[in-house]
């Protein structure tokens, strides 16, 4: 890939979970990242999709640097941080910035939002002119007035909150910039000004985004590529027109059927069953066998591997090569409309309490 | 004690100019002002709007929970014949979670962390049909087995944190609708799931509504959700119902401004979009609601009439498709209230 950004390489997390107040013996892992490998090329929007739990914000923060991988690497500009230098590590910090989910929290009620959005720039080391001018320049490329730099966060809605926390991830001019659900707390009705917003200062600037969402609309609106996510691990990996037209794997094409209006047939007619399990007790072999109906006996046995299908992307799913040409994607199953009698063994008969 | 009987004819709850508004320090925020709509057994509305439109307080008057200084200033709540306006407290009592039930948005709250689940479950059966604990206890293991929850006769022993959000959900799903409410209010119940765990439980309230013949009132902020489970649509803005009607007559044939641009703004899965439209502006705070029709100051074809006077009046589009658009007068005859 040319002009990649960022890479990850085989990034692994996992957290001890420990028990007892004082000893803390480590019971077991949650392997929150498990093995992955993903590239951003300048200018392109990468997503990760995925259930809650599946370690999406973990990859997030990993990239950010506010957490140490147990394993593998993150290269910027070809370089690996793992042997960067001090300086290095600056300079990475300077341009890979973040705007967060929730622009409430994101923005310390106490300062002026010049401070806040001038922040970076100061720790950056910045003069106190040059930073008034760079936080008015961003304050304009964001949509707001300059004047708005002397206020405080209160006196700003829900949708300006966020252009504000857009506003301070520019400042340091980035090269990337991680987005952690950046809409999905706002209104309906101002989502698709912030999503405008984002596109825009992309094609100006030439950014890269991590966008980190469960919303498959917006991610298949704003993104060029996307990596779908299950408990740690990559499952598919291509084209966002790719997996949101014709998904390879189940579990993206469950995701894709749950987020397919109604009225409209989804690619490939897949019912979602049962919850994702406690990332403390991930399944043998392929994650995501008890919840797949098409779960063969070595799916819970041997673990797929991510391998590269004709068509480019990266499916990680022992239906390939051999199975998936017997499957009717456009088979209407039962269970899509009532997905409620595959949940558990209660059974399809529902009756009140007398 | 009057007994009041549904005939079975006609809407089950009725809900006619519905105001409510609050004093605080700040003045008089108008929250719902004029609001009406029917409910007919079985069926499910959809409540759509963006936070401070009115939805839940419509929904908490209904349930007279308003919080403090709250008050309904005008209009009438009618539930099988019945003013709930002016029912006494103590009658109130007997009526809440009997007759309306209501699922709360975010079920960790909703449930009380250091009593079992089946407690929980079974506590309205025991206030409602004064049955005795053992007896409820058992009919909570069923309700468990009914809202879809593996193993209920383990499960009814465990405490909320022990669920998952789904299972959380499941449950206090499931002490909502032991005492056979007749209406079933569910605010936002799915905000806080996963788009997998979503499907699933609004597929789970479309078969608990078969099973029980509940009216269902869904709230909800996201307008492609709805699609699949209600059968009316009120779209709110500025505590009013900007437009009112069947699901396909909204959606598909949608006549108030804001309900287009809503529409249009939101990204659909598979409909490739280069760029969103979106609607300039924010939201409104029901304590500073905008003149005559609170959508004008976004709306790309306010009129003079939509900026002065009084909001719009509710024209009819026909078949009881509703909207609150002065764009409508020409096109039909108004009715007036």
């Amino acid at each position: 890939m040319n002009n990649t950004v960022v890479e990850i390489r085989n990034l692994v997390k996992h957290f001890p979970v420990k028990t007892g107040v004082i000893m803390g013996r480590t019971i077991g892992n949650v392997k929150a990242v498990d093995d992955i490998s993903f590239g951003v090329s300048q200018g392109e929007t990468f997503a990760l999709v995925g259930e809650s739990g599946c370690g999406k914000t973990t990859v997030a923060n990993l990239i950010l640097k506010l957490l140490d991988p147990t394993s593998g690497d993150i290269l910027f500009q070809g370089k690996s941080l793992d042997r960067a230098s001090g300086s290095e590590i600056r300079q990475y910090r300077k341009s890979v910035q973040a705007v967060l989910q929730d622009p409430y929290g994101a923005l310390n009620p106490r300062m002026r939002v010049g401070h806040i959005v001038g922040e970076p720039l100061e720790v950056h080391g910045y003069g106190r002119s040059e930073r008034t001018r760079l936080v008015r320049d961003a304050l304009r490329s964001v949509g707001l007035p300059e004047t708005s730099d002397s206020q405080f966060p209160h006196e700003f809605s829900g949708g300006q909150r966020q252009r504000i926390g857009v506003a301070r991830a520019l400042t340091l001019e980035p090269s990337l910039i991680v987005l952690d659900e950046p809409v999905s707390n706002l209104d309906v009705s101002i989502r698709s000004q912030v999503l405008n917003l984002l596109k825009d200062v992309q094609d100006q600037r030439g950014i890269s985004f991590i966008l980190i969402s469960h919303d498959l609309a917006s991610v298949e609106h704003m993104s060029h590529r996307i990596g779908v996510m299950y408990l740690g691990k990559l499952v598919e990996l291509g084209g966002a027109e790719q997996i949101c037209d014709d998904p390879a794997h189940p579990y993206s094409a469950s995701l894709v059927a749950a987020s397919t209006p109604p009225g409209r047939t989804p690619p490939w007619q897949i019912p979602i069953v049962g919850e994702v399990p406690s990332a403390m007790e991930t399944p043998s072999g392929c994650a995501f066998h008890p919840r797949c109906i098409y779960a063969m006996p070595v799916c819970s046995q041997v673990a797929p591997s991510l391998t590269k299908l004709p068509d480019g992307r990266q499916v990680s799913c022992h239906l390939y090569p051999d199975h998936i040409g017997s499957i009717d994607k456009s088979a209407s199953l039962p269970g899509l409309e009532f997905t409620t009698s595959t949940i558990g063994d209660g059974g399809p008969e529902v009756r009140p309490v007398e | 004690m009057a007994k009041y009987q549904h005939n079975g004819a006609g809407p089950i709850l009725e809900v006619r100019d519905l105001r409510t508004h609050f004093m605080t320090r700040q003045g008089l925020v108008r929250a719902v002002n004029g609001v009406s709509f029917e409910l007919e057994k079985g069926e499910t509305l959809g409540l759509v709007g963006e936070s401070g439109s009115g939805k839940t307080i419509t929904c908490l008057s209904i349930l007279r929970l308003l919080p403090r200084g709250g008050q309904v200033v005008g209009g009438e709540i009618i539930l099988e014949g019945q003013d709930i306006l002016k029912t006494s407290e103590d009658e109130m009592g007997r009526l809440r979670g009997k007759k309306v039930g209501m699922i709360l948005q975010n079920s960790m709250a909703a449930l009380d962390p250091v009593f079992s689940i089946g407690t929980q479950i079974a506590e309205p059966l025991v206030a409602h049909q004064g049955l005795p604990w053992k007896r409820a206890l058992a009919g909570a293991i069923d309700l468990l087995r009914m809202v879809k929850i593996n193993d209920p006769e383990v499960r009814v022993r465990n405490y909320p944190h022990e669920l998952s959000g789904g299972m959380r959900q499941r449950s206090s799903s499931a002490a909502s609708i032991g005492p056979h409410p007749d209406v079933l209010i569910a605010d936002e119940p799915t905000t806080a799931l996963d788009v997998t765990t979503q499907r699933q439980y609004l597929d789970l309230l479309k078969e608990l509504q078969k099973a029980t013949g509940m009216a269902i009132i869904f709230i909800t902020h996201d307008i492609s959700i709805v699609g699949n489970l209600c059968d009316k649509l009120a779209v709110f803005y500025g505590g009013l119902v900007v437009e009112y009607g069947s699901k396909d007559q909204v959606l598909n044939n949608p006549s108030h401004p804001y309900t287009k641009a809503l529409l249009k703004a939101l990204p659909i899965l598979g409909e490739k979009r280069e760029r969103l439209q979106t609607i300039p502006g924010e939201p409104p705070h029901a304590g500073n609601l905008p003149p005559a029709c609170p959508f004008h100051p976004r709306c790309e074809q306010a009129m003079d009439n939509c900026k002065e006077g009084d909001a719009p009046p509710i024209f009819d589009l026909g078949y009881g498709h509703q909207a609150r658009c002065w764009l409508l007068e020409k096109d039909d005859e108004q009715y007036s209230r």
